[in-house]
């Protein structure tokens, strides 16, 4: 298999090793006079956009940012709690850039790109050096040294964690380094702003129309170069552990101007979520994959099992991870985490009045941390209720936040009972295509973290989001853009009342005028729910054939019906939450019929995309490498209509194999 | 469609932008679920109301997990209403009982000016946090990590005063308006860190420079801010501040 | 200069101003009630009269009667300027405040308990100090002390004085009760070792100096002192 000619990854030579130094030292640079007259539009202010637009506002770049909320700060990196990777070995426990990488490509099931995947296990320590610095305080080590604990899909302790919030402390250090810039005036903050579409002149990205949304005015932006750092789009499924306003509508706009959209039926569903409660539920609560560290997962043995999780007699409970995969136990990577919850609860093991959970259990560390606390502190002899004491505290102290939530949530005591858990989307690996200087297909286009489709594979191994996130924003896109910026240095910034910036101005309005005519009978949450529903039976965790192609005629469906019925109450010039809703909705609904179409040309069980009819005997996925070890790059050919353009992959210093955590 | 048996009675401060004089409406919130969120509670009022034909209510809300500190409203006279430790995004309505009337109003400021109904704007936050709010230190110019050792107590400290969500409940709580908490928070949080140290004079002087200039009030230690913060951020924070303010301001 | 008038203008620079005149206010409060506490003697007031007369012609404390004037008008403007600033803060006040759930009623109501404090202060100003600074007392006692002691006791047959200065005892034992620790906290002595015991010692000031106070009147109308 040959690559696409429209698809030049442009992969530096030399040996996996030096890829990156040398590139690095070779790439094209701008000079500093020039760079204050080149400027910079970076959509979204999370981990990636914040650092980049940071950094590159440092190099001397005129930088604007723009996100739809009312603070850079509340970028949807903010939730993110467990960790952060990077290849340190600070424990001394064989850890390497190597190591890092190799896990990597390994738990993305070998659909990730060898050289972004090395660049980013490269860049790794530099993010926690450069947090460090910045005043994000990590936990640490009485002797001051930082602490690290594991994460799933690897055997060394290399995530480094601020208590159950390390997103949070990371983009505040992100945000405080774009906040000193934009004190310095070198950055333009356009709060409560949402990209509308790109504008595109002969051939390159050139700027953007964006929609102030407290006026509902709309605004022509001109940049040389456009980042988008908008995140992933879990949101297509309606329930996901994604921030209600987190959307696909910036990378959908420009997957309809030409950017090709890679992998987009790759969705990783994270194993531990609160499960849901009802129908009035509006978004998903994930309890952090560090509680995998202590918690044992199981269900019982028998069918239909109504007692509660502490009636249970250890010897009626079926641990399947620990039976399944010795090796890895409970600290399996998320793929196959969740795919055995769904297992076990579909063959009628679920605990919980929806009988779609499985528990985790905390007592039996409670009580190892209780004995080593006792004799820590010289107890003799402990009571049972000593030793529980003393557990939970130690117990509390690492995860107090996370049990603090449960409780809020569920209203049980997770110290007590074990608490319920199922799988819930939580991140998509699939996004816009990007060459190794994370350009997208349309020159100018560029687009980082979650937004791209570079760096996991086929399933994303935890801790590493908030790695690659910042890796592109700090340490790649202030090098890879000098290579396309120094070609620009004589482009005068484009007047905004060129006729491109008119036209897709004009288009945009005329969106809004068709959204806001309709006056149909239907809120866009009911459309949203419709189709998350569709896209969860049949396009989640399990996928099939026939139910593929029936949801891809449901989502037509649905996308027919929405633009003849939906409401959207209120007026277009003002603040109109259900306006925005609207737009992401229309575009989720186009996503979605792509993701089922990507899903049903795979025809293998990769990461997070398993194929029913794609597995082995004892329900592991089935990698098909001779026909599908390509990333699957499609281009927008109008309404419904997607061309598949193949970047093949090619494994020159992992043995591709397949992936075993027994 | 029905999710549970709980009426409410909402009275909900409704105000078109912020030119416009605002006022209370009344609504009622049938089929409420003891599980739902305050803010799922809207969801089911605002959807009926698109139904009718009316506008819904508008509000601030994200990520729905008690931290990106989005969401706001002043609920029966206390910023994300009766319980401790939460945001509005976490209270649930088993906290309220069936027949209940709950009043709903906007953060009140003139810092936060409001932009719709309960929405307000907070970026006077985001200007505090330009004049002083970070380490100077460009990308690419940190040492390893573990050159700066930071003993495990002051680590923790600065942790905590760096819990805080920038959600603006300190100052609808004052009942002057200050902004003291959220400042003194981030003060203190690069105060105790060897790698804020060196800027720390600065800083102080300018964040609350700032802080003065956005028009917030001043603060009369009644703790209320401390009380209400979902995050727990801690008063001594303050007084770090205040320490840090007169000897940057003496020397 | 100018970096000197920025620190004063600060919010933090008048709350500090606060908490400093505020502090030297009690110390004052302290001697005041020392010295009247001579009355308990029950010595005909032949003590106090040599106390008061020292108060009224020592010129060191002369002098800093002049300080402590300074002081207090200087507490009392800042309050009303920071009372300004404050009701600048909010130009729409909420339609339902649940003050109980996050705080003390008396610190949210320094400014009401402040004034209160005012009232009674200039009303007992013009029993006492205007008498004995400017109108003269009347005679002197046995030692030939002038007899401020027995203004006290003529004063005090007046069964409203007597009520007016318990209330306004009420008034300064809540105000001071905020405002001790208050003080400690916005000049940043924080600590977690120390807080507690300022709040200890705050909160017995705060009930025995006003208790003091009260008693006097109380005992004088009740004759248990002669």
């Amino acid at each position: 298999m040959a690559s696409s000619p429209k698809l030049n990854a442009k992969i530096p030579e030399g040996t996996i090793e030096n890829k990156w130094t040398k590139y690095r030292s070779t790439v094209h640079l701008v000079n500093p006079s020039n760079k204050r007259s080149l400027e910079v539009i970076v959509v979204g202010s999370g981990l990636a956009g914040a650092s980049a637009a940071a950094s590159l506002a440092e190099m001397g770049y005129k930088v604007k940012v723009l996100y739809f909320q009312d603070s850079p700060r509340r970028a949807h990196s903010i939730a993110a709690q467990g960790g952060v990777n990077a290849a340190k070995n600070y424990q001394n426990d064989g850890d390497s850039v190597y190591r890092l990488f190799y896990d990597t490509i390994k738990g993305g099931d070998y659909r990730a790109r060898e050289a972004n995947v090395h660049r980013l296990a490269e860049v790794s320590g530099a993010i926690i050096d450069q947090c460090v610095a910045q005043g994000v305080p990590f936990a640490r080590e009485y002797g001051g040294t930082l602490s690290n604990r594991s994460f799933g899909g690897t055997q060394v302790q290399r995530t480094f964690y601020a208590a159950g919030q390390t997103g949070q402390q990371l983009l505040l250090g992100a945000y405080s380094a774009l906040q000193r810039q934009v004190g310095m005036g070198a950055v333009q903050l356009l709060a409560r702003h949402e990209m509308m579409d790109v504008v595109n002149i002969d051939g390159k990205c050139r700027g953007i129309i964006a929609r102030d949304l407290v006026t509902g005015k709309l605004e022509r932006h001109f940049g040389h170069a456009v980042l988008l750092c908008t995140g992933g789009y879990g949101n297509v499924f309606y329930l996901s552990t994604n921030a209600m306003g987190s959307n696909v509508t910036a990378i959908w706009k420009a997957h309809k101007k030409g950017a090709f959209f890679g992998n987009p039926c790759y969705t990783q569903i994270h194993p531990t979520c609160i499960p849901v409660s009802g129908d009035h539920q509006s978004k998903l609560t994930l309890m952090s994959e560090s509680l995998r560290n202590d918690g044992r997962i199981w269900v019982p043995k028998k069918q239909n099992d109504t007692r509660k999780g502490t009636d249970i007699p250890e010897e009626e409970r079926d641990y399947y991870l620990e039976r399944r995969y010795p090796a890895f136990g409970n600290l399996v990577p998320r793929d196959v985490a969740s795919r055995a919850a769904k297992e076990r609860c579909d063959a009628g093991y679920g605990v919980g009045s929806s009988k779609m959970a499985v528990f985790l259990d905390f007592a039996a560390n409670t009580e190892r941390y209780g004995k080593i606390e006792a004799s820590k502190q010289n107890i003799h002899n402990p009571s049972k209720e000593q030793i529980i004491k003393l557990g939970k505290d130690v117990i509390k102290e690492k995860y107090g936040n996370l049990f603090d939530m449960y409780k809020q949530i569920t209203g049980e005591d997770p110290y007590e009972v074990p608490m319920r858990i199922y799988p819930a989307v939580h991140y998509t690996m699939g996004g816009l295509w990007v060459d190794y200087n994370l350009m997208t297909t349309i020159p100018g286009l560029y687009a980082l973290g979650e937004a791209n489709f570079s760096d996991h594979g086929a399933n994303r191994l935890g801790a590493s989001a908030l790695m690659q996130g910042l890796a592109d924003g700090y340490f790649v896109i202030p090098y890879t853009i000098g290579d396309y910026l120094a070609e620009e240095i004589r482009t005068k910034s484009i007047p905004t009342d060129n006729d491109a910036f008119a036209k897709a101005e004009a288009e945009v309005q005329d969106r809004i005028t068709k959204l806001m005519g309709i006056r149909g009978t239907k809120s866009v949450d009911h459309f949203h729910k419709r189709l998350g529903k569709i896209m969860w039976d049949k396009c989640g965790m399990g996928r099939n054939k026939e139910g593929l192609t029936s949801a891809i005629s449901e989502i037509q469906k649905i996308r027919e019906e929405f633009w003849k019925d939906v409401r959207v109450p209120g007026d277009a010039n003002e603040f109109n939450p259900e306006l925005e809703k609207a737009h992401r909705v229309a575009d989720f609904i186009e996503l979605g019929e792509l993701m089922c179409k990507d899903a049903l040309h795979r025809d293998e069980s990769c990461g997070g995309h398993f194929r029913d009819e794609y597995q082995t005997l004892e329900g592991e996925a089935m990698r098909d490498d001779e026909n599908f070890a390509y990333v699957a790059a499609w281009e927008f050919k109008g309404e419904g209509n997607f061309e598949l353009h193949k970047e093949e992959l090619k494994y020159e210093n992992i043995k591709i194999a397949a992936r075993s955590y027994k | 469609m029905s999710h549970g048996n709980m009426n409410l009675t909402l009275k909900v401060w409704k105000q078109k932008n912020k030119n416009e004089k605002g006022r209370f409406e009344t609504y009622m919130a049938k089929g409420i679920s003891p599980d739902m969120s305050f803010l799922e509670m809207f969801d089911v009022v605002n959807e009926q109301l698109i139904n009718e034909g009316k506008e819904p209510i508008a509000f601030d809300h994200d990520c729905r997990e008690g931290i990106c500190g989005m969401c706001s409203m002043y609920i029966n006279g206390r910023p994300h209403g009766p319980k401790e430790g939460i945001t509005t995004c976490q209270l649930h309505m088993r906290s309220f009982k069936d027949g209940d009337t709950i009043v709903v109003e906007p953060w009140r400021s003139a810092a936060f000016p409001v932009i719709k109904d309960l929405a307000v704007d907070r970026s006077s936050f985001d200007r505090i946090m330009a004049s002083g709010g970070f380490v100077s230190v460009n990308t690419g110019n940190a040492k390893d990590a573990n050159n700066i050792l930071i003993p495990k107590d002051d680590a923790d400290d600065a942790f905590n005063a760096a819990a805080c969500i920038g959600c603006g409940a300190c100052v609808a709580a004052c009942k002057n308006s200050s902004a003291m908490l959220f400042v003194s928070a981030k003060v203190s949080q690069l105060a105790l860190l060897p790698q804020g140290k060196i800027e720390a004079k600065a800083r102080v002087l300018n964040m609350v420079k700032q802080m003065d200039e956005e028009g917030f009030g001043n603060c009369t230690n009644t703790g209320a801010c401390e009380a209400e913060c979902p995050k727990g951020i801690s008063l001594e924070n303050i007084a770090r501040m205040n320490r840090e303010y007169l000897s940057a301001s003496l020397t | 200069m100018s970096k000197k008038s920025g620190f004063l203008y600060s919010s933090i620079g008048k709350k500090i101003i606060m908490g400093l005149t505020g502090l030297f206010l009690i110390a004052f409060l302290l001697v005041h009630c020392f010295v009247n506490s001579l009355i308990f003697l029950n010595d005909g007031g032949l003590t106090f009269n040599v106390g008061a007369a020292f108060m009224a012609t020592n010129w060191l404390i002369r002098f800093g009667e002049i300080v402590l004037f300074a002081g207090l008008i200087l507490h009392i403007v800042q309050a009303l300027v920071l009372t300004l600033d404050n009701k600048k803060a909010r130009p729409i006040g909420y339609d339902q405040v649940n003050g109980a759930a996050n705080s003390k009623w008396y610190s949210r109501s320094m400014g009401l308990l402040g004034t209160l404090l005012l009232i009674f202060l200039i009303i007992h100003l013009a029993h006492f100090w205007l008498k004995s600074r400017f109108t003269g007392l009347p005679g002197e006692d046995a030692n030939g002390n002038e007899n401020l002691y027995k203004v006290m006791q003529t004063t005090f047959t007046q069964m409203w004085v007597v009520i007016l200065y318990c209330l306004s005892m009420i008034s300064l034992a809540y105000h001071l009760m905020h405002g001790f620790q208050s003080a400690f906290q916005t000049l940043g002595l924080n600590h977690k070792k120390y807080t507690p015991l300022i709040k200890k010692i705050g909160l017995i000031l705060s009930i025995l100096i006003p208790f003091i106070f009260a008693l006097m009147p109380l005992a004088m109308h009740f004759g248990l002192i002669l």
